[in-house]
């Protein structure tokens, strides 16, 4: 057994806020089975880029006790013009006064899911039932046995949500090592529609570990616009494992900013359960120092005609490492889908790594499908082209490296949001030069 | 204004240049014919600055300066714009935003005030007018999707707004409808003026009747192999480069 196995699961016995009895019972089994199933090792091929090394030799305290008062400018981190409802969790802590859940719209259900828990602990059961195939997932079985907070959001029935959904999950220094493991459930009834912005932030000096695990629903027709931008600081190594299942004409569109963390491990798993269900996700990382990244997509195509369009796009420079895995699989009978990945890497440094790894699998007919991987540097005769009309080779650079990946962010709206994430994504480029959003 | 010497250039260990000479005034507009292979677009590419261009011998002298010793950006602020024979297409990069840091940038570098955006697009718009090529343009990135009509008329909007004194046109004729190529000798024609001068670099006689230049040269095997005026053009259309060839194995007999 690891050192950082053995320091969680003695974190294990303290797990704070009321626990139902099936809860207790379930955190138990989780318990034992993450004692016999440890971290993805070197022989688990869903982590064959991304070692957890580091992490096994790390004995980080389960949970800061402190959080709850720990001061922390969240406002210079934050997007701005963002006025709606709002959660925030400091150091896996939710922070009340720092959340905006007052005048929630009609419809739309935002609470901490300790809350949930203490109230009606019966309808947080959904949320920690993991999915077969999960049983056997290390990271996820000590999520279980340990998350005791996380972010419930329900829409209801036909509700739209006007104002984006901010979820701010802010790391804060403690002065030790720490982890914090969280349980999301995001669920949207049928014809809902709203749109959810997650942001990571803070400052730590020491390391800090986050495990998530999420589970999001979307019911017939509902629409989530789902935003993510990870600006962690280079201490923290964030896990986190979402299920998303489409039922009939659901739409998830996906954006991901990939910038901070020292390690980042994201997989998003995604079932598109119902007949013309679609997923659109687009995504990039721009990685310096020894940053890492991993963004691992496995959709599966269930029901016919059903759609799926991922591009992702990595930035590697100094001795960063960006990986992608993306597999995506029509099952017999999800006729007449259409499934498109396109992975595009730029290696700007001889000691930067890109692994890439798109896998297609198909079940059924009619199916249109598309996939392309490339890994190259940046266009000589682009760079030239600039320069000869007097663009100076390092801002030549700059902005052909963001328009590389600006692409991830072209279908964000409104245009105000837009231009804050191209200025936060330029900032993390290589060299650092204004550029018009 | 460019004083070009003796001039020997390399490309992957090949001459491809071979004792180049020519003398380019303020104001005129030379033609540099030749046939395939003859060396004519590494002469743009060389003046323009691109790497992988190897100077063995020789000298460039434009306005006074050493302009082989100069990076690309530098010698754009100083004046110098090459055509580019195959427009480069920069995704994700917008027209509008590209040739606003660009101008800044040259601007810059010369020491003079930045155009804000209201100023740029007033000038661009001047430009778009004088020149009747539409705004879409201005919308789409860089030469992306372009036909290419498109392209090359880009790089004359492109030449419009920056202004240079020096501009090399690398077969900016080539694969160009009649009206495409009017509108490119229009765009040339436009930007006349005793202040600057221009290199039209091309394989046909055709565009010179649209842009009908002061000096005609002949570009082959490496170096000017025969100078004249614009009838030294049409003599070429006529009789083919075939006959410079003879003329150069009867002078070398």
């Amino acid at each position: 057994m690891s050192a950082f196995v053995r320091s969680q699961l003695d974190g294990a016995t303290t797990v704070p806020g009321p626990a139902p009895g099936w809860l207790v019972e379930l955190r138990q089994v989780a318990r034992q089975g993450f004692e016999a199933t440890g971290v993805p090792g070197p022989r688990d091929e869903a982590w064959k880029y991304t070692q957890l090394k580091a992490l096994q030799g790390r004995t980080p305290t389960v949970g800061d006790p402190d959080a709850a008062q720990r001061p922390i400018d969240l406002e210079k981190m934050l997007l701005e013009g963002l006025t709606g409802p709002r959660l925030v969790f400091l150091n896996g802590t939710f922070r009340p006064e720092m959340s905006r859940l007052d005048a929630l719209p009609a419809g739309v259900d935002l609470r901490p899911l300790s809350s949930v828990l203490g109230s009606d602990p019966e309808t947080a059961r959904m949320t920690f039932a993991s999915s077969e195939d999960e049983h056997g997932v290390g990271l996820v079985q000590l999520n279980t046995a340990l998350a005791a907070d996380g972010v419930w959001l329900k829409i209801a029935a036909g509700t739209v949500a006007e104002q984006p959904i901010h979820l701010v999950f802010a790391g804060a220094d403690t002065g030790a090592d720490l982890a914090w493991h969280l349980r999301h459930t995001i669920t949207l009834a049928p014809g809902a529609s709203a749109t959810v912005i997650e942001q990571h932030v803070g400052e730590s000096a020491a390391a800090q570990l986050s495990n998530v695990v999420e589970s999001l629903r979307l019911g017939a027709g509902a629409a989530l616009r789902h935003l993510r931008l990870q600006e962690s600081p280079l201490s923290a190594t964030l896990v986190s494992r979402s299920t998303v299942q489409l039922d009939a004409d659901a739409v998830f569109e996906s954006v991901a900013l990939e910038l901070g963390a020292g390690l980042s491990r994201r997989d998003m798993r995604v079932r598109l359960e119902g007949a013309g269900a679609r997923l659109d996700a687009r995504g990039a990382t721009a990685l310096r120092g020894r940053q890492h990244t991993d963004a691992h997509y496995e959709v599966r195509h269930i029901a016919r005609d059903t759609s799926c369009d991922i591009r992702w796009r990595g930035i590697a420079d100094e001795r960063a490492r960006a990986v992608f895995g993306g597999t995506i699989v029509v099952e017999v009978g999800a006729d007449g889908s259409d499934a498109k990945l396109s992975n595009k890497n730029l290696l700007l440094s001889p000691h930067a790594e890109i692994d890439t790894r798109p896998v297609l699998e198909i079940f059924a007919d009619e199916v249109k499908a598309a996939h392309g991987a490339t890994v190259g540097r940046l266009d000589d005769n682009a760079l030239f082209y600039l320069r000869s009309r007097g663009v100076p080779e390092v801002q030549a650079r700059t902005m052909l490296t963001y328009a590389f990946c600006a692409d991830a962010l072209a279908a964000v709206e409104p245009e105000s949001l837009r231009a804050q994430l191209g200025a936060r994504l330029a900032a993390h480029l290589p060299q650092q030069h204004e550029v018009d959003a | 204004m460019l004083t070009i010497s003796n001039l020997h250039v390399r490309v992957a260990g090949k001459e491809i240049l071979t004792g180049l000479s020519l003398e380019v005034a303020a104001g005129e507009v030379h033609a540099i014919m030749g046939p395939n292979g003859a060396g004519k677009s590494t002469l743009g590419n060389v003046l323009a600055g691109r790497e992988g261009y190897e100077v063995t011998a020789g000298s460039v002298v434009y306005q006074g300066e050493d302009l082989l010793a100069l990076p690309p950006e530098q010698r754009a602020a100083k004046g110098v714009f090459l055509a580019f024979q195959y427009p480069v297409e920069i995704p994700g990069v917008n027209n509008t935003y590209f040739l606003r840091a660009a101008l800044n940038a040259q601007r810059r570098a010369r020491g003079e005030a930045e155009l804000d955006s209201m100023q740029f697009l007033k000038r661009v718009r001047e430009t778009l007018r004088v020149l009747h090529i539409s705004d879409e343009l201005l919308h789409r990135a860089v030469n992306e999707g372009f036909s290419g009509g498109e392209k090359k008329r880009n790089e004359i909007f492109q030449m419009a707004v920056l202004e240079p004194q020096l501009a090399i046109l690398d077969e900016t004729d080539s694969g160009l409808d009649i009206d495409a190529l009017k509108l490119v000798a229009d765009g040339v024609n436009k930007l006349r003026d005793p202040a600057r001068a221009f290199i039209v670099i091309t394989h046909y006689q055709r565009l010179l009747d649209y842009i009908v230049p002061d000096r005609v040269h002949v570009l082959a095997d490496g170096r000017i192999v025969q100078s004249g005026d614009k009838d030294l053009a049409l003599k070429l259309e006529e009789q083919g480069y075939a006959w410079i060839r003879e003329r150069q194995l009867a002078g070398a007999a």
